[in-house]
């Protein structure tokens, strides 16, 4: 994986926000069009599923270059309010996504230095 | 030309009077403020009640008010009361009687119910004329028909009704967050999806510019499309501050469904004017639907709960926090089953490791200690309490290993056990089809003052 994130990293800011009771949005801000062109290739649908404990077919994804914004929608696994749920506007789940998001930078931080040390 | 003035994101959270005082001067043709939501949770639709309280409720509805009366233009309030049933749009009107009293306004009022009947919206998903949205959960008749309150979401029609009556206030039921600021415009030849687009990016005031706390926002409406002002002191709407509120809260960010069609914006363009401190957006387009949909919002009784919170400082316990927590668990089980009559959920959540986000954790936490909150849910509020009290000693002096002195943790208050009353549930995520749209809605119109 090849990727870029720039000085300032891939995002200046994500937030997750219930879509009514029964869905969750989340919104990555990418820091310019540069860190989302290359956030678009190294955050996988997939591994947004595996985060939010979700299958890929249940998440949508939007990537909107004109604002350099991907955009996650999923049914909520708790509906909002239930006795199982942990967080009624659903604002924690961008945590977990700043989380992922961390793990792509700290690797290409790595795969830079490796680099460098090679050359 | 029509200019909407949102004076906040929602009646009760508070308005800045300076930014309302700003936006008056802009002249608007209305003032139209939001009066709930479910964001905060089930409990409000399910028990028919306002989140804020009365007082800053009827302080800022005080504000708009007098301004109203300044200017002489309608002030229209949706969703009263958070939930928006019938008794808080009761409640709201109660609350304008008294302010018209000791303000010495006479005014007449339109007022619009929302709230539906559960049997009879039982019988309408048993003969197959709700539809499910996507997401919407498994149901059967009997699980709509215990829906304490059920409410339609009005839309731009049942508001324009509402405004047609000559009334000075609106006091609207559940009604969708754009429906309120988008029907004035509508009725009066506005682009319709400029009128509902620029509904959509006012519906939560400031928060569509660079300074959210400030509140107030006023949208210009005209055959093109639509501009955004702010009216806070300094604040500006910005080409992004503007689009990427259409994201907000919403699944697609593209597109929005009302009753009566849905709104796309895909082609919306946005150009920063007036210096760059206003927005103005075109491009956007209204579809309208071949039926009249309305959306359904229910919620009913799921038990009641009773909650307590120990606190763990001691060193190895909070190292050993999950082993602790599942031993007890067990013990408990064990020695108590026998004790508690009926099913009961029992819910550790464990505040500085997991509590926030349960199974999505992946952090193995590193705290110093650790806050245990069991949430107990029963049958009835008897039954909670009764099983929170088995549940006591266990918290306050169960050992990790059989052999060591009894330890005794902290509990912040007596009694330990706190109520938390009834357990409600979103049930419906469904539509409605209306062969007219007044056909769920009631209007109603009266005089108030002194």
């Amino acid at each position: 994986m090849s990727v870029d994130a720039g000085s300032g990293g891939f995002v200046q800011d994500i937030r997750s926000k219930n879509a009514g009771p029964f869905w969750i949005t989340i919104d990555l801000f990418c820091t310019d069009a540069a860190a989302f062109s290359a956030l678009c290739e190294a955050l996988s649908t997939q591994a947004v599923a595996d985060a939010l404990c979700t299958t890929a077919e249940r998440l949508q994804r939007f990537d909107i270059a004109a604002l350099n914004v991907i955009k996650f929608s999923a049914p909520r696994e708790v509906v909002q309010g239930a006795r199982a749920d942990r967080d009624m506007h659903g604002a924690s789940y961008a945590v977990v996504i700043k989380e992922l998001i961390d793990a792509l930078e700290r690797t290409e931080l790595e795969r830079k230095e490796t680099e460098s040390q090679l050359s | 030309m029509v200019k909407v003035l949102i004076p906040s994101g929602a009646l009760g959270i508070s308005v800045d009077p300076d930014a309302l005082e700003r936006g008056l001067r802009m002249r608007p043709d209305i003032i139209a403020i939001d009066g709930g939501s479910t964001d905060s949770g089930p409990h409000y639709l399910g028990t028919g009640s306002c989140k804020y309280s009365r007082a800053s409720v009827k302080r800022e509805w005080r504000l708009l008010m007098q301004a109203r009366a300044r200017l002489g233009v309608p002030l229209l309030v949706g969703t009263a009361g958070t939930c928006g049933t019938d008794a808080m749009v009761d409640w709201l009107l109660d609350i304008t009687r008294e302010v018209a009293v000791e303000e010495g306004q006479s005014l007449r009022v339109a007022t619009l119910a929302c709230s539906q009947n559960p049997a009879a919206t039982a019988q309408a998903y048993e003969a197959g004329t709700l539809t499910p949205l996507p997401g919407a959960m498994p149901l059967n008749g009997e699980d709509i028909a215990a829906c304490s309150n059920i409410v339609a979401l009005a839309g731009a029609e049942q508001i324009n009704a509402a405004l047609a009556t000559g009334a000075e206030i609106v006091i609207a039921g559940r009604s969708t967050d754009t429906a309120v600021i988008a029907a004035l415009p509508l009725s009066r030849g506005c682009h319709p999806g400029g009128a509902w687009h620029g509904a959509k990016i006012g519906e939560c005031g400031a928060l569509a510019t660079n300074n959210p706390a400030t509140g107030a926002i006023l949208i210009e409406f005209d055959a093109e499309g639509f501009t955004v002002r702010p009216s806070g002191e300094g604040v500006r709407a910005t080409p992004l501050t503007v689009s990427a509120h259409m994201l907000y809260e919403n699944a697609d960010p593209f597109i929005l469904h009302e009753p009566g069609g849905q709104l796309d914006v895909r082609n919306a363009t946005y150009t920063a004017v007036e210096g760059d401190t206003s927005v103005r957006v075109t491009g956007s387009v209204w579809h309208p639907s071949e039926r009249y949909t309305v959306k359904l919002e229910g919620a009913r009784l799921a038990g009641y709960q009773t909650t307590s919170l120990v606190l763990v400082r001691d060193r190895r316990y909070v190292e050993a926090i999950d082993q602790w927590i599942g031993q007890l668990r067990e013990a408990f089980e064990q020695r108590e089953g026998g004790n508690i009559a009926g099913a009961y959920s029992l819910e550790f959540r464990l505040i500085g490791s997991n509590a926030t986000l349960g199974a999505l954790e992946t952090r193995r936490h590193d705290a110093h200690e650790i806050g245990v909150l069991s949430v107990i849910t029963a049958a009835t509020q008897q039954a909670a309490n009764d099983i929170a009290k088995l549940l006591n000693p266990y918290l306050l002096h169960y050992a990790l290993t059989p052999n060591e002195p009894m330890p005794t943790f902290a509990f912040p208050f007596s009694p330990p056990e706190m109520e938390r009353g009834g357990l409600h549930e979103f049930v419906l995520n469904h539509v409605m089809t209306l062969e007219t749209p007044m056909e769920a809605f009631a209007l109603d119109v009266v005089e108030v003052g002194p």
